[in-house]
């Protein structure tokens, strides 16, 4: 069976890759592009570490189909960072140790983001809510809601 | 698996054909949350995906007076998105948006969620009480059916070979009405419903219920319409003999299993229990009309 | 050197600060174990059994290995036997016997998962199509998953090589019940008959799981020269490399074992699945190999945690003193023997001073995974059990159950029911905070409980190797040999500049592979803080005795004249004129006046510490679906000292919500023919971010006068506790005691059911 073609957009570059029509993205990513910054916990739409950002959207990677990608935006972990200045929801992680394996973190943090994209002031239920497609193990997720209500404060400061 | 074909058609007519060509190794493809699920745990082997998304009718919402059409590709994010929609179908929205978790919601639509057919599917009750009824198209043409006749068992639906669903209608509402779906589920986020209920009522000027529609989801092989609702509520106001009644109805109405999500028992229980907060619910938003 | 542990005025021990690798985690830089590529590798995957007990009669590989793109196959013919005769290596205590049929199954499978064959091939795609062409033939034997049934003279037996070990010698008969441990001081006919009080109740709780989101990965290249590098996400490459070696008969030199980052493990991956299946593919095929579970594979064939079966009898007097305690557990071993019995023994009823005690805790084989350690093994079960059992007497005994503690607390000089003699610890103290803290004292409201429990461990020791060296320009690197989950990288950093006396973002830690560093044991037992820990202050101190040395060497004065002291070299007053110097000076000189400086340190650490966690959580039900909601949760633990407060925090807030996990909603489904029914984190119900509230975390430090700091482990003593108190809130809101676990809606609804009910029928 012959692959696909496709050229999409990652993290603001062009990019393309071939793909079997039944290679998820998140395979695309990892297997075909080496950018192992979006985690496999389950591969079924069960514990979001593989959550990136698709036409403004938070998905599962493991949830979407690499065929699908003609054209499209796709922001992953690789690209919260610009160049070497961290996103204030990645410093406010640091700042709060709201990771510890950090094996989640990627995914929280592309969910985070779109979640502040979308409601800039969310209150610590939207915010445990917003992250309920996120499984955490190590944290108890009480210092990931602390950081992101800070970045989120941070970010409305900001303007 | 490697030989697994992709197509994106952009009309109706496109789609209806490669499904037809294919045959039953042919699934629509619309957010995948089921279907990527299932071929990940290797349930199922398709050999053609045939991607909905591309054709314009199953991405559209309509609202006229008569009535709403929802395209079947409509995901769950964009239904809790649509304003005039949430107030006036809340109860169809929130029972989509509340497949999955907001990665999942991206992507689920109203139509897969349908068409999946899971016994325990969120957007069932609710639109059976909404009293919806689902467009196909297919090898001969276009034709309507009853929600609550589209779903025939687990995983099963009344679709012919080369048929797909395309949208939902939704009936003008009457005056003063309200819909509602609830769901239990032993975590508040990220389960299948252990039982759920949609509830869709409109009320008399004088305050008493003019119509009801009641169904559960997850108690039976497909969801069901709760027969009697009409019956208990219908005249009447919501008091403790009546809602006692419907209670007992939902119980009634129950044939659930044991699994690992719930016991007939508590099935049971608890889908009366629903069924009561959900028509309550119901009730609070056509008063508010 | 004797720890003086009075002083707090502290630079860098206890201040919140950056941990080392937090950047490559937030960037998603950090590579974990499925995040490695090796050119040229190929893909394992494993074909499991769909039985839970059934003899192997024949394997048919023959089609697999003729499908193109298939490079090897292997079965158990592949992987060395050993006979159970041979003692168990020591220092990881496993059973090689044991171990080998495990990773891969021999004659017989024991459980629903257990691994048949495997297969490399040039694709995951290839390798998923060829495990399916395997034929075996299986004789499906009836199986057992109780533990209490398992031991008993009916039950279907797994192995018919295992007898139940006793003081007395071996059993006539094979027994699935492989040893019991009994622990037991004073009189308990006296104790019992003492009591005004006595309580007998039942407890059940179901296996769980550890639950970590990065499930099981590994790389293994083997070459021409019989040695292997493995790359693989472990809490100990060294215990990895020694059981890798000592199943496939290697030199233990030969292997090199690299950790990656590690997405979790709780105990969980202590030991190796497809490690040793990986290096035999890499040998046959002479490629890499990598090799990877998938969830449902972590599910099926992973060790989780034991279940448990308890009867328990506690007797109190009206004063509140605990007279007599005695538990009888039954612990799920899983396919092979190793159920934490030992730990429960010395945890049960310890942290009470009861003069008649006995707990016996017993050792069963089932056919379910073998089991793995799981944050604080063996303990939790326990006191779920006793503190459930104590909560119930302090109701009818009329007591508050913080003071029912406090009356019978241990204090130093105590022992636990094993014999470990306490020594300086803290339990009062937690209890003091807890009684004083306001979440003790807030009101509740309709539908909803308060819970309290108490919990126990101690934390372990052991051997830890440590390496560090300074360079020219004075910055430090502190290797150790410890797979970093939770921050302790952190943690070193701040002990080695503590003692060093400079900044820390000057010293660089890092976890070191298995060919460049010493044996050190697993990130497990909460003992790396403790125990790699003493091991970075003796290596540094090494370096600042060096340092001494070549200042007492350049001013030309005696060593004993030279102070370290805020990271100088200080001369003694009686030389005048001469100017302290600092360390990146003297680090400067050090190649050109003697060589380069460095220090190491290779300890068996003991003084083993023993912390106290104590839990206090609000619920509220819905009385109609019995569902529970988590309101408020307070961790009050006796952490020794806080080298880094944030990660210690962080520990005790995830103890707490895998606790609320385990009492509320996680459990191992099996079908009747035990068959595991949830294999994935959507039946698997572990707690989401909007299921629990925000944890306090009150950190208690009455220091370990065993280490120079005063660390105890901190990372399960957490855990112990935790179900306990759940499940005491539930049971609270309820109004009516509770028995097994988890505590899952339709079980609560029909304990808020028996209680309308009684009420009803006493009206």
């Amino acid at each position: 069976m012959a692959k696909h073609h496709i050229t999409t957009n990652i993290n603001g570059d062009e990019v393309d890759f071939s793909c079997y029509a039944g290679q998820t993205l998140l395979e695309v990513l990892r297997t075909e592009l080496g950018m192992t910054g979006t985690k496999n916990g389950c591969g079924s739409g069960d514990c979001g570490a593989c959550t990136v950002i698709v036409n403004g959207r938070p998905v599962n990677a493991c949830l979407v189909l690499g065929v699908e990608l003609e054209g499209a935006d796709v922001e992953t972990i690789e690209g919260m960072a610009e160049g070497t200045t961290l996103h204030p929801l990645q410093q406010k992680f640091l700042d709060h140790a709201a990771l510890q394996c950090g094996i989640c973190t990627p995914g929280i943090l592309n969910m985070a983001k779109a979640l502040l994209e979308k409601n800039p002031n969310p209150t610590e239920t939207e915010v445990r809510y917003g992250l309920a497609g996120n499984l955490c193990r190590c944290t108890g997720y009480d210092k990931i809601v602390r950081a992101v209500m800070d970045a989120a404060a941070e970010m409305r400061a900001d303007g | 698996m490697a030989d697994l074909k992709y197509e994106s058609p952009h009309t109706a007519e496109a789609c209806v054909a490669l499904l037809a060509a294919e045959g039953k190794m042919a699934k629509v493809f619309a957010g995948g949350t089921d279907l990527l699920v299932q071929m990940h745990e290797e349930m199922i082997e398709p050999t053609l995906l045939v991607d909905i998304k591309n054709i314009a009718e199953t991405r559209e919402i309509n609202i006229s007076s008569d009535g709403v059409r929802i395209g079947a590709a409509v995901t769950g994010a964009e239904l809790g998105e649509h304003a005039e929609l949430k107030a006036l179908w809340p109860g169809v929205v929130e029972a989509v948006e509340l497949i999955g978790s907001y990665q999942v919601q991206g992507r689920a639509t109203i139509g897969g969620n349908l068409c999946n057919a899971s016994p325990a599917a969120d957007s069932v009750p609710a639109l059976i009480a909404a009293a919806a009824t689902v467009c196909i198209a297919g090898p001969n043409g276009i034709r309507e059916v009853a929600v609550e006749d589209f779903t025939t068992g687990p995983g099963k639906t009344c679709l012919a070979p080369g048929e797909f669903v395309t949208s939902l209608a939704f009936p003008p509402q009457p005056e003063r009405y309200g819909d509602a779906y609830l769901r239990f589920i032993p975590r508040t986020e990220m389960d299948i419903a252990v039982v759920g209920a949609g509830a869709g009522i409109s009320l008399n000027v004088d305050g008493t219920c003019a119509t009801a529609r009641l169904a559960l989801g997850a108690v039976s092989p497909t969801a069901k319409l709760i027969e009697n609702a009409a019956d208990i509520l219908v005249g009447k106001r919501l008091d403790d003999d009546v809602l006692a009644a419907l209670s007992k109805a939902a119980n009634d109405t129950c044939a659930p299993i044991d699994d690992k999500r719930g016991t007939i028992e508590f099935r049971t229980k608890v889908a009366g229990v629903l069924a009561c907060r959900a028509v309550k619910i119901a009730w609070q938003r056509a008063e508010n009309k | 050197m004797a720890n003086d542990n009075s002083t707090t005025n502290y630079q860098w021990v206890g201040k919140r600060t950056r941990r080392p690798d937090g950047v490559d985690k937030v960037t998603g830089r950090a590579r974990y174990g499925d995040d490695m590529m090796v050119p040229g590798m190929l893909y394992a995957k494993i074909l499991r059994s769909p039985h839970a007990h059934a003899k192997i009669l024949s394997i048919d590989t023959s089609k697999a290995s003729a499908m193109k793109g298939v490079k090897a196959v292997l079965t158990s013919a592949q992987i060395p036997d050993h006979p159970l005769s041979e003692p168990p290596y020591a220092p990881i205590i496993n059973d090689m016997h044991d171990i080998s049929r495990n990773v891969m199954a021999r004659d017989k499978v024991f459980y629903d998962g257990h691994a048949v064959a495997a297969v490399a091939a040039t694709s995951e795609r290839i390798a998923r199509e060829a495990i399916k062409l395997i034929d075996v033939e299986y004789e499906i034997l009836p199986h057992v998953l109780d533990p209490r049934e398992a031991a008993g003279p009916d039950a279907p037996v797994l192995h018919d090589d295992q007898f139940t070990y006793s003081a007395d010698g071996l059993s006539e008969k094979p027994s699935n019940l492989f040893r019991s441990i009994t622990g037991h001081r004073g009189d308990l006919e006296k104790g019992f008959a003492d009591a005004d009080v006595i309580i007998e109740r039942e407890f059940t709780s179901e296996p769980v799981h550890q639950g970590y989101i990065e499930p099981l990965a590994c790389i293994a290249t083997a070459s021409e020269d019989n040695c292997v590098e493995l790359w693989t996400t472990t809490q100990g490459h060294f215990v990895i490399r020694a059981l890798c070696a000592k199943l496939l008969n290697m030199d233990l030199a030969k292997i090199r074992v690299t950790a990656s980052e590690i997405g979790g493990g709780f105990g969980g991956k202590n030991t190796v699945y497809g490690e040793p299946v990986a290096i035999r593919l890499s040998q046959m095929t002479g490629r890499p190999v990598r090799m990877v579970m998938t969830r449902t594979e972590v599910f099926r064939a992973s060790g989780p945690t034991v279940g448990s079966r308890t009867i328990i009898k506690m007797g109190a007097k009206k004063d509140g003193t605990i007279t007599a305690a005695d538990a009888e557990t039954w612990y799920q071993a899983g396919a092979f023997k190793g159920a934490p019995v030992g730990r429960a023994v010395e945890t049960y009823f310890s942290s009470y001073t009861i003069k008649n005690a006995r707990a016996c805790v017993h050792d069963v084989c089932v056919n379910r995974p073998k089991v793995a350690a799981y944050r604080a093994p063996g303990a939790p079960m326990a006191a779920y059990a006793a503190e459930g059992v104590i909560n119930e007497l302090a109701v009818k005994l009329g007591m508050d159950p913080v003071d029912l503690r406090m009356k019978n607390a241990v204090r130093e000089g105590d022992e636990s029911l094993m014999g470990s003699k306490y020594g300086q610890i803290g339990l009062v103290d937690v209890l003091e905070k807890v009684k004083s803290h306001a979440h003790y004292a807030a009101p509740l409201g309709k539908n909803q409980g308060r819970g309290f429990a108490l919990g126990y461990w101690m934390h372990g020791g052991g051997l830890s190797s440590v390496s560090a060296h300074l360079l020219d320009d004075g910055t430090v690197t502190v290797a150790t040999g410890n797979p970093d989950i939770g921050g302790s990288r952190s943690s070193m950093r701040v002990m080695a500049a503590e003692e060093l006396g400079i900044d820390i973002e000057l010293i660089k830690p890092i976890v070191a592979d298995t060919g460049s560093m010493g044996y050190s044991h697993l990130t497990a037992g909460s003992r790396t803080t403790f125990a790699t820990g003493l091991a970075v202050i003796n290596a540094v101190r090494e370096i600042i005795e060096k340092l001494r040395t070549l200042a007492a060497k350049k001013w030309e004065i005696p060593v004993e004249d030279v102070s370290w002291e805020a990271g100088l070299a200080v001369p003694s007053t009686s030389h005048n004129g001469l100017q302290a110097l600092s360390l990146k000076a003297l680090a400067g000189m050090a190649t050109k006046m003697g060589g380069a400086i460095a220090g190491h340190s290779e300890i068996n650490a003991g003084g083993v510490g023993a912390a106290f966690s104590a839990q206090l959580v609000d619920v509220e039900i819905d009385p109609e679906t019995g569902f529970v909601t988590p309101l408020r949760y307070t961790v009050v633990q006796d952490v020794g000292r806080a080298i880094s407060p944030d990660y210690v925090e962080g520990q005790l807030q995830g103890g707490a919500v895998q606790g609320i996990g385990w009492a509320l909603n996680e459990a191992y489904i099996y079908d009747d023919q035990a068959r595991l029914q949830n294999t994935g984190f959507l039946d698997y119900r572990m707690p989401v971010a909007s299921d629990v509230p925000m944890i306090d975390t009150v950190l208690v430090e009455v220091p370990n006068p065993n280490h120079p700091y005063g660390v105890r482990g901190v990372g399960e003593p957490c855990l112990v506790s935790a179900p306990a108190a759940v499940a005491n809130a539930v049971e609270n809101a309820i109004g009516k005691t509770m028995s097994s676990l988890p505590m899952s809606p339709p079980i609560v609804l029909k304990g808020i059911e028996q209680v309308q009910a009684s009420q009803v029928g006493s009206d």
